[in-house]
């Protein structure tokens, strides 16, 4: 038992950084995880990429409306695409395999603080945003020329980092309240319509006066025009009531979660 | 088999300390009203192995989640090592091992030991996990990669992770191969031996007769017997129609005697003709046969065994 004692780092002894250790492992380890399942990391990447080449770059190639770029303009709402399907399919996808297979149960009999579990979760599909992000401001310089200052990105990063956390509610609800087999389905029938009612498919004020009405309830509407403030392009409502609209709907999430959690644990 | 098996050390006496794992009086009423364990109780101590038999839906697999406190009791009450099964101290000092259908599959081996390594301030070796899983050579593989033995003995590593005092092990040994069964089971009994103690539940019969101390039969919720390996065996036998079980042995053999006239003999207790074998129960087996090889001078292929545990196992819980 000598060597057991060699092999434990002096680190351990202290309580707050082995959870912090197991944190991070935690969250390490789910990256890398989404990063080799395949059918996870080249969708959730290639989508918004192949989208926004085609929609964003190709189509509208330097085209101006007014002084708003179009390619600029739509790299705002691709990027919100882009940090969503890594939030819903991360997440969503990720909890209901692991909840169906019984490796969650593994999980909480163990000294896992049952935090770690869903900031890995929240983390790794936040990473995954903030590489999809840099990967179409990449094309929007390179590509169509777009001029982004360096304080757009920082405000479109951070933006990424706590957007991430309402769509990662909804994953969860997702996950906890249908079958196993039918979480990819529901996932992007949530995810498809929410983007195109949201306007990240089309300028918002496109859409019909009543869809545009609708969107007030959608959480992909609000991160949008937050994200396209960061430019100056938001359209429509107060950077407070987006920031309001987000809010509300992750404690309404979150609420569900915890109802659906609970009815569940009571029937194992 | 007994020539291949180490002999199980007997456990400690029960020290006057209280129960390492405790079941007191526990019902457990699902939701939909189902009822899975109704007034149970089981106390597990320190250095024992203990195997919990059941048919399937017996309770056996509630029995370990309201252990390991994943699940509360309607009434009654769970201590493990004296507190709560959900305190954070509590499962440092625990390591379970249930029937998942799949751990994340893109990670490695070694990837999933090491995780579970870090949530214990005192892991077991890393190599020594290893050695004790039998894992060496695939720590390098992806979980899904690897075959339905080896992921069981990937789950069995994990449980071992924190060089737990308690440890739960859920049909441990389903689909390994005989030699890695053999090797598990010298695991087992090495842990008993440093003092741990093994709760498991099994289909096996074979396992817990070989492996167990104590076997606590649950069925449809209630406790039915527990005791040795023998013990049940016995119990079982006893169910079966015998009074004196202690001397219980199960002859199979070729004759052309009827099943009557062999249960006219004294201290047969059962006959029965399968395909040609005749098997027959009794109690004085030395008798019966005396009397069997004189009246029938043909009879051959003949075999006297102690009886199963399987048999006593299926005599305890039709019964119930």
């Amino acid at each position: 038992m000598s060597t057991a004692a060699m092999n434990v780092p002096a680190a351990r002894s202290n309580s707050f950084t082995r959870t912090l250790d197991i944190f991070l492992t935690e969250a390490r380890y789910e990256f890398v995880r989404l990063l080799r399942t395949r059918a996870f990391s080249l969708a959730v990447i290639g989508f918004p990429v192949i989208f926004y080449l085609f929609f964003g770059l190709i189509m509208n190639r330097g085209q101006h409306v007014g002084s708003v770029s179009i390619a600029k303009y739509m790299l705002g709402s691709y990027a919100v695409f882009g940090m969503v399907g890594a939030a819903l399919f991360g997440i969503g996808g990720g909890l209901a395999s692991e909840f169906s297979t019984g490796w969650l149960e593994l999980k909480r009999a163990s000294p896992m603080p049952p935090f770690a579990y869903l900031v890995a979760k929240c983390c790794s599909a936040a990473a995954f945003g903030l590489v999809i992000v840099s990967i179409l401001t990449l094309m929007a310089i390179t590509i169509a020329h777009v001029s982004i200052t360096l304080p757009e990105y920082a405000q479109m990063m951070a933006l990424t980092l706590v957007g991430t956390i309402p769509f990662a509610c909804l994953g969860m609800v997702i996950a906890l309240l249908v079958p196993f087999n039918a979480t990819p389905g529901v996932i992007n029938m949530v995810y498809l319509p929410m983007s195109f009612c949201g306007g990240l498919w089309m300028p918002i004020m496109l859409l019909p006066h009543w869809l545009q009405k609708f969107a007030l309830i959608l959480p992909t509407y609000h991160l949008s025009q937050l994200v396209l403030g960061c430019f100056g392009y938001a359209t429509a409502g107060t950077p407070i009531s987006h920031w309001l609209g987000l809010a509300g709907f992750t404690l309404v999430m979150v609420g569900v979660a915890a109802i659906a959690y609970r009815r569940l644990e009571q029937n194992s | 088999m007994s020539a291949v098996l180490d002999p199980i050390q007997s456990p400690p006496v029960a020290e006057t300390s209280a129960a390492v794992a405790l079941l007191s009086h526990i019902t457990k009423r699902y939701a939909n009203g189902v009822l899975a364990l109704d007034d149970v109780s089981i106390a597990l101590q320190r250095g024992e192995i203990v195997a919990l038999l059941g048919p399937n839906g017996a309770g056996k697999s509630t029995a370990v989640k309201l252990l390991m406190g994943l699940s509360a009791p309607t009434s009654g009450t769970v201590r493990i090592f004296d507190a709560d099964p959900r305190h954070a101290a509590t499962r440092l000092r625990t390591g379970v091992m249930l029937q998942v259908g799949k751990a994340p599959e893109m990670l490695r081996v070694r990837e999933h030991i090491n995780i579970f390594r870090g949530y214990y301030p005192n892991p077991m070796p890393y190599a020594d996990l290893v050695r004790a899983a039998g894992l060496e050579g695939i720590e390098s593989r992806m979980f899904g990669q690897l075959s339905g033995g080896q992921k069981q003995r990937v789950l069995f590593a994990l449980a071992l992770a924190g060089d737990p005092d308690l440890v739960f092990l859920d049909e441990p040994t389903v689909g390994l191969d005989i030699e890695a069964r053999r090797g598990m089971w010298a695991e087992i009994r090495s842990l008993a031996a440093r003092g741990k103690t093994v709760l498991l539940t099994t289909h096996y019969l074979e396992e817990a007769d070989a492996l167990v101390h104590r076997i606590i039969v649950i069925n449809k919720g209630r406790v039915i017997c527990e005791g040795t390996p023998a013990e049940v065996k016995s119990l079982g036998a006893a169910t079966a129609g015998a009074n004196t079980s202690r001397t219980l042995k199960v002859i199979r053999c070729v004759t052309d005697l009827p099943t009557a006239t062999l249960l006219a003999i004294r201290g047969v207790t059962s006959a029965e003709l399968s395909v040609s074998t005749t098997v027959i129960s009794s109690t004085q087996p030395e008798r019966t046969l005396r009397e069997m090889l004189a009246i029938d001078q043909n009879l051959h292929s003949l075999e006297v065994a102690s009886p199963a545990l399987e048999d006593a196992f299926l005599a305890l819980t039709k019964n119930a």
